[in-house]
């Protein structure tokens, strides 16, 4: 609803035909982080003649594909005003528990046994902040925690592996290839252009904008807020369950910390793709082009020879001059009104 | 009597009452499941837990406040250990060579400026372009890390100096040097909170920002000068423990904010702002601390610590809202 009245408020200025300085301001706070982008990748591209390699390009998306997918799954959450900072821990939990069902069950058992049991983990996140209405924040912090113990439980503190590495097709789903594209490349892609769907031409996408946006109001236009929210972390468990299982079938093998601080990154993807974290903006395609600028400079950093935690103190400044130019623009003051 | 005056009692009292009930259970359940003969109540053993909360006190007395101001802190755990490595790093500067143990307050306060700084740029970030706290210093916290990693790779940093050992592991009228510490600051944050026109602007300010501005407070010094304390009282909890074991591994201090944040809220400071002490808050440090010893003592082990701190946050959210919104005009849904 938001985005129908700023096309409205788009149109009649573009009717007066006079480019102001503030549209110049509304157009960069639209398509700033493309730009961005693109400026990053040109750079790289001059900088380093391997970058943008067909080699290279497949490499830095098949190893983004694991963040990528959770970062799908938490854009719906940050829309609806909420925040999910348990995906790493769940992610860790996932790809255990597939694994140990691979041996104990066969494959094609373990796979919806363990989306069936992270789904429940989902919905029960999404029980405490949809219904009972508690603060996201904390929620989500205490199942990092939980999460990580039920993990730990879970696979006795060991490490697991399965036993039969070589005669398992498991594997496909992180290290084959089809029509020439890696598998993971190909469910992140799948997955976006299906829960961009979802967002962006479903009812259920209009809700997800609605509650963000603003909770009472949307609660009173007879949307179902609880329900709406519920939904979201479901979204979301499917997502890291994806993850789960692209990681699993990647390594075939995984310590219990294996997601451990993703949901840094996964966040700091989805704000760098626009999403407000007050809830009621941002966009799917604006989260994978999120995701694909932090690989990419992850990636390029690496090629121009820098040590690799480099990336991380780029990505913190990245991160804050992505929000600020984007709150600046809306304000259309540079710097903050407080006193 | 009005409604909000029991939830607000239990608020104040509940998290002593949660010590006192742990305290019961894991003396009774440990004359059953404990492999030890010593009984968990024991002197030394509680002196020992003061010691042991430390880390995590020091640095939530400073939660408190930030918190208390509207904002919050995820950098802490990475300001931890980038203090840690300037303490033990500078010692063996060789500008430094020459001191002998005149090199330790040095290193101390080299350590608990560059906790500052970081603290304070934090706060300039969040005052001068308005985003988010949580945005700043989710950034910040892997920014700062990427620094502690860029120092010396994967590698601890050590230097142990027995002068400072010696201090560290000392005791003073029966506490050891952190515990005094962790009381000092208590002592030191609760006095800046309730006393000070500092304090009281903090509380103004994360109750309501909007009306702050009105009675003329100057929002943006006082959050400034709030994450210039915790940055302070990380590099503090980090020198203290430091100073004893020597070593500090890149990764040190992770999910410290973790740690720290489930104190401040079991403590029952409001995550939106506004409400909250630091006498809750070393009470939400003693419980979190019990609870590991305790579980510890009835043998289980580190998985089953997490998991139950994890779902008792969560069920204090849970209290805490249902005692709150009693008698509010709630829209059902």
């Amino acid at each position: 609803m938001s985005d129908m009245s700023q096309n409205a408020s788009n149109l009649r200025e573009g009717m007066m035909a006079s480019m102001s300085k503030q549209q110049i301001g509304r157009v960069l706070a639209k398509q700033g982080i493309l730009i961005a982008f693109a400026v990053f990748m040109i750079a790289f591209a001059i900088a380093s003649p391997k970058f943008l390699s067909v080699d290279n390009v497949f490499s830095v998306v098949r190893s983004s594909a694991i963040i990528g997918v959770m970062a799908l799954g938490v854009t719906f959450v940050v829309i609806s005003g909420n925040l999910d900072l348990s995906v790493g821990s769940m992610m860790s939990f996932s790809t255990i528990v597939v694994l140990d069902l691979h041996d104990k069950l066969g494959p094609a058992l373990a796979i919806p046994a363990m989306f069936a049991m992270t789904l429940c983990l989902g919905a029960f996140i999404g029980f405490l902040v949809g219904y009972l209405r508690l603060n996201s924040l904390i929620v989500t912090l205490g199942m990092l925690s939980a999460i990580h113990g039920l993990t730990l439980t879970y696979s006795g503190g060991q490490n697991m592996d399965i036993a039969d590495k070589e005669g398992t097709w498991f594997s496909v789903f992180g290290q084959g290839t089809a029509l020439g594209i890696p598998v993971p490349i190909l469910i992140f892609l799948i997955l976006a252009a299906l829960l961009g769907m979802v967002l962006a031409k479903t009812p259920f996408g209009r809700k997800v904008y609605a509650v963000g946006g603003n909770g009472t109001a949307a609660t009173f236009s007879g949307i179902p807020r609880a329900r709406t929210v519920f939904y979201c972390y479901l979204i979301s468990a499917t997502c890291v369950a994806t993850a789960g299982l692209i990681q699993a079938s990647r390594s075939l093998g995984s310590q219990n910390t294996v997601g451990q601080g993703l949901e840094l990154e996964v966040l700091a993807a989805v704000i760098l793709g626009g999403a407000s974290l007050l809830g009621g903006s941002g966009t799917v395609f604006k989260t994978v082009i999120g995701v694909l600028i932090l690989g990419f400079i992850q990636n390029g950093l690496l090629l121009m020879g820098l040590q690799f935690y480099v990336q991380f103190v780029v990505t913190w400044i990245i991160i804050i001059l992505a929000v600020w130019l984007d709150i600046a623009a809306k304000r259309g003051k540079l710097w903050s009104p407080i006193a | 009597m009005k409604s909000g005056a029991v939830s607000k009692a239990l608020a104040n009292g509940a998290i002593w009452g949660f010590i006192i009930l742990q305290l019961i259970f894991f003396s009774v359940a440990g004359e059953y499941l404990s492999l030890s003969d010593k009984a968990f109540m024991d002197w030394e053993n509680m002196l020992l837990l003061l010691k042991q909360s430390a880390p995590i006190g020091i640095i939530a007395m400073g939660m408190t406040l930030v918190m208390v101001n509207g904002n919050i802190d995820l950098s802490v755990g990475a300001t931890f250990a980038i203090a840690a490595i300037v303490m033990l790093d500078s010692m063996t500067w060789p500008i430094f060579a020459g001191l002998g143990d005149g090199v330790i307050p040095i290193a101390w306060l080299l350590a608990l400026t560059a906790g500052t700084v970081l603290g304070a740029l934090n706060g300039l970030i969040v005052w001068k372009t308005g985003v988010d706290a949580f945005i700043v210093t989710l950034g910040s916290m892997l920014g700062y890390r990427g620094i502690v990693f860029m120092f010396n790779g994967e590698n601890p940093t050590s230097h142990l100096n027995w002068t400072l050992v010696d201090f560290a592991e000392a005791e003073f009228l029966g506490l050891a040097t952190a515990s005094w510490f962790l009381l000092l600051v208590t002592f030191a944050i609760w006095f800046l909170m309730t006393k000070t026109v500092h304090g009281r602007n903090a509380y103004a300010i994360g109750d309501n920002r909007e009306a702050a501005v009105n009675a003329g407070i100057r929002v943006g010094p006082h959050m400034m000068i709030n994450f210039a304390i915790i940055g302070f009282l990380a590099a503090l909890s980090a020198v203290v423990f430091y100073s004893e074991s020597g070593s500090v591994n890149p990764n040190d201090g992770q999910l410290y904010e973790l740690w720290v944040i489930t104190a401040v809220v079991l403590g029952g400071t409001k995550i939106t702002g506004g409400a909250g002490n630091v006498i809750g808050t070393f009470g939400g440090v003693i419980a979190i601390q019990l609870l590991r010893k305790g579980l510890g003592h009835i043998g289980a082990d580190t998985s089953t610590v997490n998991l139950v701190i994890g779902l008792i946050l969560i069920a204090v959210l849970f209290l805490d809202r249902q005692l709150n919104v009693k008698g509010k005009e709630e829209l059902k849904v």
